[in-house]
């Protein structure tokens, strides 16, 4: 299952982080990586972006971009 | 002594800086870059100064931020490091001083937020802290000054003493780290021959920065011995290159904070933070909250607030011209000069000065937005609508502002992230109506449209949404294309805006503006002064008609037929509307040589309704005013780019009024 098609507050943990370039190397210098724990906490008023928790802080970032993010639902 | 400041964005940065510096700074810019650098001498200290670097999460060769953090640091060889680290987000930052420490420069570790990370329960115990990462660590807490005196005076010693940090070999035994020390023995050679640390370097050439590599000069056998270690290394760790080496640093920050970090039961701050976004982020009340938080800010600033100091300046300005006035006819000064002293000089300071109450008001509304947190929560907010026309959800901020003054909108961007999303939002400003047109509007409104004022005003201000709208969703397909940053960002917890901050910003953009803007603004009016006073012959003139400006009006006159109006004091208008959009009423009035209540009879004269539209459309779309070209062109940071812009609005306000009226001019005749 990947990030964006997670369920709201359910705690997972990260398998593998995909995408290319510049994006990839955000997510992984920003602690997306596996072993991780997140969680989705809250999704935008118009649906997009989505804001996590990991590592003790939110971050947010986009349905698009989550979608490279493997996570298994713990 | 020169001292460079780095640390995560969100960490307390800007505030430990000021705390270090005062008000004692100065803006320039780092080599080669359009990044702005700030730099102040520390408080007390004449001969030791510090550099704020900017705010990054890593160092990669993928933004100009983070290039010239690493460059800065490599060659131009500062004393020492102060890198500030939010004990509350711990992990996180760390990741960045790993990066750090391995560039092999003397360095302090600056614990921020400990007041926070204590009343939340938490601890750290930083002996042992310090001793893991083999640098010092001095708890501070920026926003109320505690630490900052032991700081300094660690960051001192530590610079003359040459202390290098002592931890290095953050991998632990395995594949990261044998193939981290092969490459380091394949470039040494070459790191020390360029003095760059071959720690540094090894790891960098593994995560593929292509500027370091270039610079290292390896051969082509040195090159494929070091892609096979590399590939070696993705082998037996089951992971890629980037990955493996984000794993091995998160992996070494794990460890160490398990060891150091005792974590409290609770975290007041993100919970009172995510109580707080239940309203401000909450699915029915985020936009209207938005919406009203905008509006106040608009309100204050330019009603209430903003407005209220303009006319303050403004009368005292005139109060002082009056004086002045009245001294030199006493002195009975030749009528030329005084009109210059009255007419240029002081009318040139007055049109500068107008803005500066706007700014310092808006500015203080942004800060407290950006240091409170709110506006990574905008961002957030207001992201998909605005990524359909290539920006983020920063954007949102400066553009509506735009409403209210160019100038000040054109002065936020600086709040956005990105390079890329600076230009086009810069760009994008002008086409949202400043609120200095009303005047033209309501004039011509009231004399064409009677009853439907209302209705043509608002009719323009969609007008101008929707082009500049339309030319960003282009932009973002041809110009802009492909160079968007990655939309990551970081949600801060809510904070109390530190006060000192606020204040160090706002003198900070008030001497900005007056530095930079003064001299194009005020060189703008001397020169609208010269032709309106003079004629061709350089001879003062008898009546309006003989001044150059009516001269080039009348030049430029024909350009306009097509658009439906063909009168030189409309043109005329218009030069002079560039000058500042207030003019252009005024313009008309003294070309025509009535008085303003008798204006509107005269200029109904020279239009139908539909080329007063047509009008007025240009009107909405050309060239602001001088100020803000002296804006852009401070913010864009190319003369070029910014007279492409002039052009460009020129051009594209001319084109949008021909096809309105041509047709018009077209549905009109089925009638």
């Amino acid at each position: 299952m990947t990030l964006d098609q997670m369920p709201l507050l359910q705690e997972a943990t990260i398998i593998r982080t995909d995408g290319a370039g510049p994006l990839r190397l955000r997510l992984l210098d920003m602690g997306l990586i596996r072993g991780t724990r997140v969680t989705i906490q809250k999704v935008a008023p118009m649906g997009d972006p989505l804001e996590i928790n990991l590592r003790g802080y939110s971050l947010t970032l986009r349905r698009e971009d989550a979608r490279f993010v493997e996570v298994m639902p713990l | 002594m020169m001292f460079a400041l780095a640390g995560n964005q969100n960490s307390g940065k800007t505030t430990l800086f000021n705390q270090l510096t005062g008000t004692r700074q100065h803006v320039g810019n780092f080599p080669g870059v359009t990044i702005e650098s700030k730099a102040g001498n520390i408080k007390g200290l004449k001969d030791d100064q510090v550099v704020d670097l900017p705010g990054i999460y890593s160092i990669r060769p993928y933004s100009s931020e983070e290039i010239l953090t690493r460059d800065f640091i490599l060659y131009q060889h500062p004393d020492a490091l102060i890198n500030i680290v939010d004990a509350t987000n711990i992990e996180r930052n760390l990741y960045l001083t790993l990066q750090l420490l391995e560039m092999r420069i003397p360095t302090v570790l600056a614990l921020n937020m400990m007041d926070e990370l204590n009343g939340s329960g938490s601890s750290i115990d930083i002996e042992k802290f310090s001793d893991s990462l083999g640098v010092p660590v001095i708890p501070i807490c920026a926003t109320r000054g505690e630490g900052i005196q032991e700081l300094i005076a660690q960051t001192k010693r530590l610079a003359q003493t040459r202390e290098l940090p002592r931890q290095l070999d953050f991998c632990s035994p395995g594949p990261v780290h044998r193939c981290i020390h092969a490459v380091s023995h394949i470039i040494e050679d070459h790191a020390e021959r360029q003095r760059i640390p071959s720690r540094f370097a090894a790891t960098k050439l593994i995560e593929g920065d292509n500027i370091l590599t270039a610079r290292l000069e390896l051969d082509n056998n040195e090159l494929d011995l070091i892609e096979h270690s590399i590939i070696e290394m993705e082998r037996d760790c089951g992971m890629d290159r980037n990955e493996a080496l984000a794993d091995m640093r998160y992996a070494f920050i794990g460890e160490l904070c398990h060891q150091t970090v005792k974590k409290g039961e609770h975290n007041r701050e993100r919970q009172r933070s995510m109580r707080i976004d239940r309203v401000l982020t909450g699915k029915y009340t985020a936009i209207p909250v938005f919406l009203f938080v905008m509006l106040g800010i608009f309100y204050f600033t330019f009603n209430v607030i903003g407005a209220w100091l303009s006319d303050l300046l403004a009368a005292g300005i005139d109060a002082l011209a009056r004086l002045a006035d009245g001294a030199l006819t006493v002195l009975e000064l030749n009528p030329m000069v005084q009109s210059l002293i009255i007419d240029g000089v002081f009318a040139g300071i007055g049109s500068v000065l107008s803005f500066l109450p706007l700014i310092v008001v808006l500015f203080f509304f942004l800060s407290v937005l950006e240091d409170t947190g709110y506006m990574a929560r905008i961002a957030f907010v207001m992201d998909k609508p605005l990524r359909k026309i290539g920006l983020s959800g920063r954007s949102i901020v400066p553009m509506l502002l735009g409403f209210g003054c160019t100038v000040p909108a054109i002065l936020a961007t600086r709040t956005l992230a990105s390079e890329r999303d600076r230009k086009m939002t810069i760009l994008l400003t002008p086409f949202m109506s400043c609120t200095a047109k009303i005047p033209i509007y309501a004039l011509f409104a009231a004399v064409f449209f009677g009853g439907n004022s209302a209705v043509i005003m608002l009719i323009l201000y969609v007008l101008g949404a929707a082009l500049g709208t339309l030319m960003a969703w282009i932009g973002s397909r041809t110009a802009f294309r492909g160079n968007s940053t990655p939309f990551i960002m970081e949600l801060p917890n809510y904070r109390f805006p530190s006060m000192k901050s606020v204040v160090v910003l706002l003198w900070d953009k008030a001497r900005d503006f007056i530095q930079r803007a003064f001299t194009v603004i005020f060189m703008a009016t001397l020169l609208i002064w010269f032709l309106q006073n003079f004629d061709v012959r350089l001879n003062p003139i008898q009546n309006g008609e003989q001044s150059l400006l009516s001269g080039l009006g009348k030049l430029l006159t024909p350009l306009f037929r097509p658009l439906g109006f063909s009168d030189w004091r409309l043109t005329t208008a218009l030069i002079s509307g560039l000058a500042a959009k207030e003019a252009v009423v005024s313009s008309l009035g003294v070309t025509m040589q009535t008085s303003m209540a008798e204006l509107p009879n005269a200029i109904e004269k020279l239009f139908s309704p539909l080329s007063a539209f047509s009008y007025l459309v240009f009107v909405l779309l050309y060239t602001p005013c001088f100020a803000s070209i002296a804006t852009m062109k401070k913010e864009l940071k190319s003369g070029l780019l910014t007279l492409l812009a002039v052009v460009g609005q020129c051009v594209f306000a001319w084109l949008i009024a021909w096809g309105v009226f041509s047709l018009g001019s077209v549905l009109l005749s089925f009638y």
